[in-house]
């Protein structure tokens, strides 16, 4: 696809390689890392939503909880995963999945691989919002540690919603954003044709977001991609995850399992790092007082 | 207006004066509910909701303080942040440093996110409001810090918070720094609940994206003013997505109420008795501040 050399690609070629139907998706990566898998479905309240594969597994022998967005290979499989766009019923059971990873001590694994989450009238109804807040205040009191993976396109708060763990490791190739670069380009410059251009400026590398302290770790590619060569990719993602839960296994684990107190202050203070400002003492800038004269 | 909140820093709005209007200049203002023309004067007196057909105007942050929280109670903090531009956003269009200077003389505000404490009928609180007048509410770096730095206010004098929001969601000038705001804002106001302290959230017109889907509806109790919009993805995103037009109603605080996403839909003139109401019996077993 690609004449540049790897560390030269631009964001919109990433992006191409983030959506490449032949990359790998989160079953490969379960079924490559994960063994005993089990599937376990629905939110026990309204439906299974396939566009979130979620279940129990056992990754190089301690037992986990894995969660993960699922796109599909071609068009008749993305109809039923709904082209990984979760609806309100994927994150409810992402709660559910997350109550069972604390009740029985599961460090939890997150695959992060989706276009958005889903905007239809429908999850609407059914409080898409709500949901996906919901996850998200779960995993800020959930007790055990949870390392994610970006491995294709995290695409705004339908990927958020799985991604705020205590690692956050991503593919050289994959992508994070606020908001895809056709919906960036949309609500700039009511223009999605000017998608590539978004894709530079809103800074959704791996690179940008190593630097912004945003993810920790980038997992190297095979030269031509991980859908060039898949079985690399997924050994490549087995070993950083191993790592990223020896890291979190040396910091936290006590005789008790694991310090839950320290673990989720921990959590809480990552997140807390991330933004950028200015800050003066509390009195009228220049800025302020031109306004004021205004 | 003058003298509703005390400056013990100087705040990050202008406060009083003639600026300070909702819609200045005109004495006669047009309902967006009935078309009805409406005297400028009266409106300010009915708290800026429609007699006629009860719509209720958005308010700035100054504007809801005044009308919420409790006369010369409001103490603001955390003035003195300010947006950077991470990004080095620059575009053949426009920079964001640009949006910003824009955004700045219209709403007379440094930020989208005024945060401070007030007493509510007499129950201290810390209030973070919410002004769609700056970039439409958005969530970027400041917005989060000033909410956390306000749930930690919270946090270290034991009082209830209450936020007010009105927003269209992340900012998109500060790409992926402001998608990580709403973990930020969870994360702390997660922090705050296991410290049995409360959260109540008030959606107002319009509450979309980023902030309906974090900190917003992680609340003890959701309250909603009457016919704000409040949903994730806006009316434009769904119709443009599904090609449907969407039913009279749709994502209505009413319909929100239907549907079990909010707790109550409370008309503007009810809003102070109710929620302090609420933060008493919540706190009835809890230690807070008095």
């Amino acid at each position: 696809m690609s004449a540049l050399p790897p560390e030269r690609r631009t964001a919109w070629e990433r992006v191409q390689f983030a959506r490449n139907p032949a990359r790998p998706k989160t079953l490969d990566y379960i079924g490559g890392l994960i063994e005993r898998w089990v599937e376990l479905h629905g939110d026990r309240a309204h439906g299974d939503d396939k566009a979130l594969v979620t279940g129990i597994g056992s990754f190089e022998g301690r037992s986990v909880v894995v969660l993960g967005h699922q796109r599909g290979s071609d068009t008749r499989e993305n109809l039923v995963r709904n082209f990984g766009m979760p609806r309100p019923e994927a994150y409810r059971k992402a709660v559910r999945m997350m109550e069972t990873a604390e009740k029985f001590v599961l460090p939890m694994i997150c695959f992060v691989d989706t276009p958005g989450a889903d905007p239809g009238m429908q999850s609407e109804e059914r409080g898409q919002a709500v949901a996906i807040a919901g996850a998200l205040y779960a995993l800020a009191n959930l007790p055990v540690p949870v390392v994610v993976v970006v491995i294709g396109e995290g695409g705004s708060g339908g990927a958020l919603a799985i991604s705020t763990g205590d690692r956050i490791l991503m593919m050289e190739n994959a992508v994070y954003s606020v908001a895809s670069p056709e919906a960036s380009a949309t609500i700039l410059w009511h223009d999605a044709t000017k998608a590539p251009e978004a894709a530079e400026k809103m800074k959704i590398t791996a690179t940008d977001l190593l630097g912004f302290g945003i993810v920790d770790r980038i997992i190297a590619e095979p030269p031509d991609g991980a859908h060039a060569d898949a079985e690399t990719a997924i050994r490549s993602v087995g070993s950083c995850i191993r790592e990223s839960l020896q890291e979190l296994d040396a910091d936290y684990q006590t005789d008790r399992g694991y310090d839950e107190g320290r673990l989720l202050t921990a959590r809480a203070e990552k997140y807390r790092r991330i933004g950028a400002w200015h800050e003066d003492r509390p009195q009228l800038t220049e800025a302020y007082r031109d306004i004021a004269e205004a | 207006m003058k003298d509703w909140f005390r400056r013990h820093h100087p705040p990050s709005f202008q406060a009083a004066g003639e600026n300070n209007r909702e819609i200045p200049d005109d004495l006669w203002t047009k309902c967006p509910g009935c078309g009805e023309l409406l005297y400028q004067r009266e409106l300010e007196v009915n708290d800026w909701v429609c007699a006629r057909c009860a719509h209720h105007f958005r308010l700035r942050a100054p504007q809801r303080l005044a009308q919420l929280t409790d006369e010369a109670s409001f103490e603001e903090h955390e003035a003195g942040l300010r947006p950077a531009d991470p990004l080095d956003f620059v575009s053949a269009t426009e920079s964001y440093q640009e949006k910003l200077d824009q955004a700045r003389k219209k709403a007379k505000l440094s930020e989208a996110m005024v945060v401070g404490t007030a007493r509510l009928n007499g129950c201290p609180i810390v209030i973070a409001v919410t002004d769609f007048r700056f970039m439409g509410g958005s969530m970027g770096s400041v917005y989060g810090e000033k909410l956390v730095r306000a749930v930690d206010l919270a946090r270290e004098r034991r009082l209830p918070v209450l936020t007010v929001s009105a927003s269209g969601g992340a900012r998109m000038h500060e790409g992926m720094y402001s998608l990580m705001q709403m973990a930020k804002t969870t994360a702390a106001f997660a922090q705050l609940g296991r410290e049995r302290l409360p959260h109540i959230s008030l959606l107002t017109d319009p509450c979309t994206g980023g902030v309906t889907a974090s900190y917003a509806t992680n609340a003890d109790v959701i309250v909603a003013e009457p016919g704000a919009l409040i949903g994730f993805a806006g009316p434009r995103v769904i119709e443009q997505t599904t090609r449907q037009k969407l039913p009279q109603g749709f994502q209505t605080a009413e319909f929100c109420l239907q549907h079990g996403m909010v707790d109550m839909v409370t008309p503007r003139r009810e809003l102070r008795p109710v929620i302090s109401n609420l933060v008493q019996l919540l706190c009835g077993n809890v230690r807070v501040a008095s």
